[in-house]
């Protein structure tokens, strides 16, 4: 039985310095915080504040870039050996487990579950006799439906949840003090990241384990947290129990945080407008391989939708649900195997030459990476005014349009003459906004456009979006599998799963009031549901 | 995956009938073979007898058809210059070539990623800028030269002429022409090697196994080195793809009595029925080259095992 009020984990006063030449001098400075035997410690932040540096400090893991200048670890009482050192190889498995973003990919992939499960207890003395067994046993524990099966499994063969039990059997299977999780549910659909969140509160008081809960998303830290510390630039700004900075959050950034949280269906109700794009029961099927090797796809299928002149529409679904396809479709970047796409009542659906151009100016895109979206090689006002020039209009009016476009989406005239290596990933997604409203678009499709930015950027490009929206009164079609984002921007939703609409309405009452057991399961596991109340 | 063998045997057998056209093709073009046949000074009546035998005289799709039957039927025709079956000239030089070619890539391959390991696990030191600077030499320095060089060094600094010791099974026979044939390739498997070693280690799953507490060791054993091996299998096929093809000059330079050898000797006595066949046979290896490596990935890597 383990003394409860000794820390299981102490770090005091840590100071990780950064490569000269960095954006500051140090990763971290100054961190301190304890963890209690078979507490959950969620530490906050965005990209950058720090909070993976801090991981890997902790489990011996920092590179070499990264000296651990200042400060000391303390590990059951211990201090923790050198940074990479053969000695921490001991501790780690033993003390301390760690998982992951992306489960599949720390997974060797070419060899089985079982075998890089059996090694650490191999590489720890365990006989041979006894691997397989207790395997098996901690495989029974993380809820893998069929272990013996998944013991013989490739981690390609199994899906991004199931990935993640087999790394979490890993990480307990030799019963640590602590476990150490970094974002392990980021890159996971909504119910897969609540089964996941449920499983590692189950397996805490089974395995009397300590969690280290690293994340950037406030509603999953209020499902699990015990105590919260929050990071940003590299320190800490607040911490406490969860109750207390859920409830009555003092600095102002973690307020900032706690809003973006909260799922908010309340917008405001628009006028009936006129109808500016409609599918009429669109398919799009794939065909893939080669003679012998063909198989299809239905990506799509029976999808029907209309959008009104200045609203937005929100199409909401996990990943695979064939919510991007749909958004080729209708940008006619995929020609459609069934239905019809009307623009303003007119069939587009097999449209070509002069017509389809026209279309496809007046529809614009913007995507998902803004890193990948600019091309490196062209200035900014290049790249926002190519656009105009290629539908033939003159240079210098394209300039003095995308200067304008600049100041609209909140950059300074400074940046035109500037390449997209020097933007931060906010700054190049309103970038990519200013490229495609210069083309004055009626409908604009926007495909995860704020998923790969941190919350706070995020929130400051929805309220972008919503702003232009209101001055220039195009329709927007917003693709994404937040459900916080869409219930804050959009006017009306549709929700999609394996290719089809389950559900579709204005927002608040989808949200409100879901019919389709799909969309309640979604809602349900949209983390964060403590979070609300403290609105 | 029945599927996947079935696709890839049949883009070989599509890609061995358009190289058996295109020689037939390129063959027709570089002039009439039976002037070619003929006796220098022969007058046209001569010549115009010997297109009739040899059925050059029928319309140009009927002698395709009679080539790809003949083809199929395992029938290459005779080399003008012995009577002998092209087939068995080339059968007759094949073992050398092969013993020349197999040495070589096992020396490629031995030396190439050892040498390209060692430099991965010491980026960026002293060993590692020799490793680069050795392979940048290595497969920049043309066989040719490189072999005169040998050659030269051997006569000069130790009275022993290494140019022309035949396909004998001596090491001092063998060895300079396999160490120049290999002198390329082994640059490339290490720099190869190195590359695919240094991203391997860098990938998520090794810095997850060090958190599972596995060793230095057991890591780069167990889980980097077996995952760097798997685009290596590519440059091995096509190294043995260019078994045949790769080994011309460097027979040329040391007078060795391969296939390359013969090739060169055939283009120069226009003795195409030969020709013919070693070009043919050299695609094939390629082909089946490629289609060993696409087996190959099935056994070693499960992700292609499970398309």
């Amino acid at each position: 039985m383990k003394n409860t009020n000794t820390a299981i984990l102490e770090l005091s006063n840590i100071g990780i310095r950064l490569p000269s030449g960095a954006d500051r001098e140090w990763a971290v400075r100054g961190v301190s915080f304890s963890i209690l035997p078979q507490q959950t410690l969620c530490l906050v932040g965005e990209s950058g504040s720090g909070k993976s540096v801090i991981a890997q400090a902790i489990m011996g893991l920092l590179p070499a870039a990264l000296p651990l200048k200042e400060g000391k670890i303390d590990l059951l009482g211990k201090i923790t050996p050198e940074q990479r050192s053969p000695e921490f190889n001991l501790l780690r498995s033993v003390k301390m487990g760690m998982i992951f973003q992306d489960a599949v990919a720390s997974l060797n992939p070419i060899k089985r579950v079982g075998y890089q499960l059996e090694e650490i207890l191999l590489v720890h003395g365990v006989s041979r006799k006894e691997r397989k067994p207790r395997v098996l046993k901690m495989l029974r524990d993380v809820l893998l439906p069929n272990p013996e099966s998944s013991y013989n499994s490739y981690p390609h063969e199994m899906s991004g949840g199931q990935a993640q039990r087999i790394v979490i059997a890993g990480a307990l299977l030799l019963n640590p003090a602590l476990l150490i999780a970094d974002e392990p549910t980021t890159a996971l659909d909504v119910t897969t990241q609540a089964e996941i969140l449920e499983l590692i509160t189950k397996l805490k008081s089974k395995f009397d384990t300590s969690v280290l809960f690293i994340t950037h998303d406030f509603g999953v830290v209020s499902d699990i947290a015990d105590q919260i510390a929050v990071m940003k630039d590299g320190e800490i700004v607040e911490q406490g129990s969860a109750q207390d900075i859920l409830q009555k959050p003092q600095h102002e950034y973690t307020q900032k945080l706690l809003k973006a949280a909260i799922l908010d269906a309340s917008k405001e109700k628009l006028e009936d407008t006129e109808e500016i794009l409609k599918a009429d029961a669109i398919s799009l099927t794939y065909k893939k391989g080669f003679l012998f090797n063909q198989r299809e796809f239905k990506a799509v299928q029976q999808v029907s939708l209309s959008l009104k002149a200045g609203s937005t529409l929100a199409v909401v679904g996990e990943s695979g649900s064939g919510k991007s396809s749909l958004a080729k479709c209708l940008l006619r970047l995929e020609n459609i195997n069934e239905g019809r796409i009307f623009y303003r009542g007119k069939d587009m659906t097999n449209q070509k030459g002069v017509l389809l151009k026209e279309f496809r100016s007046k529809v614009q895109v913007v995507l998902q990476d803004p890193f990948g979206a600019l091309d490196p090689r062209f200035k900014i006002i290049d790249a926002i005014a190519e656009g105009p020039i290629i539908h033939g209009s003159s240079r210098e009016k394209a300039n003095l349009g995308a200067l304008e476009m600049l100041s609209l989406v909140g950059l300074t005239p400074q940046s035109a003459e500037r390449y997209p290596q020097e933007f931060s990933g906010g700054q190049r997604q309103r970038i990519c906004i200013a490229r495609a409203l210069i083309m004055r678009p009626e409908i604009l499709i926007a495909d995860e456009a704020v998923s790969a930015l941190d919350v706070s950027i995020q929130v400051k490009i929805l309220d972008l979006f919503e702003g232009l929206q209101k001055r220039l009164g195009f329709a927007m079609i917003f693709i994404t599998h937040d459900l916080r984002v869409a219930a804050a921007i959009s006017d009306s939703v549709i929700v999609m799963k394996g290719g089809k609409v389950v559900e579709s309405g204005p927002t608040p009452s989808v949200f409100k009031n879901p019919q389709a057991p799909y969309t309640k399961m979604l809602l349900a596991s949209a983390p964060g549901s403590g979070v609300g109340e403290v609105k | 995956m029945t599927g996947f063998i079935l696709s890839k045997l049949f883009r070989a057998f599509i890609t061995l009938l358009l190289t058996v056209s295109l020689v037939f093709i390129f063959i027709r073009f570089s002039g009439d073979p039976a002037a070619a046949m003929a006796p220098p000074d022969a007058p046209q009546e001569v010549i115009d007898q010997y297109a009739e035998k040899l059925g050059l005289d029928k319309p140009l799709w009927v002698q395709y058809t009679n080539y790809l039957g003949q083809i199929f039927r395992g029938d290459f025709g005779y080399s003008v210059d012995s009577g002998r079956s092209s087939v068995s000239l080339f059968l007759d030089r094949l073992p050398a070539t092969l013993y020349l070619g197999g040495l070589s890539l096992l020396i490629a391959l031995t030396v190439g990623i050892t040498l390209g390991t060692v430099a991965a696990l010491n980026r960026g030191n002293v060993l590692d800028r020799s490793v680069m600077a050795f392979s940048v030499f290595a497969f920049a320095m043309p066989n040719f030269l490189f072999g005169l060089a040998v050659i030269l060094i051997g006569a000069l600094g130790f009275q022993t002429y290494l140019g022309g010791q035949g396909a004998t099974l001596s090491w001092i026979g063998v060895l300079p022409p396999a160490l120049t044939l290999g002198l390329a390739s082994t640059g490339s498997y290490a720099r190869f090697s190195r590359s695919s070693l240094l991203e391997t280690i860098n990938k998520p799953f090794v810095l997850a196994a060090e958190a599972r507490g596995i060793s230095r060791t057991r890591r780069l054993v167990f889980h980097a080195m077996p995952n760097a091996a798997i685009p290596l299998v590519t440059l091995i096929g096509l190294s043995l793809g260019g078994l045949i093809a790769g080994s011309v000059v460097t027979e040329q330079v040391f007078a060795w009595p391969g296939v390359g050898q013969l090739l060169v000797r055939s283009v120069a006595t226009r003795d195409i029925a030969t020709v013919q066949f070693i070009v043919l046979a050299i695609a094939a290896t390629m082909v089946f080259a490629n289609l060993l490596v696409d087996f190959l990935y099935l056994i070693i890597d499960p992700r292609i095992r499970a398309q």
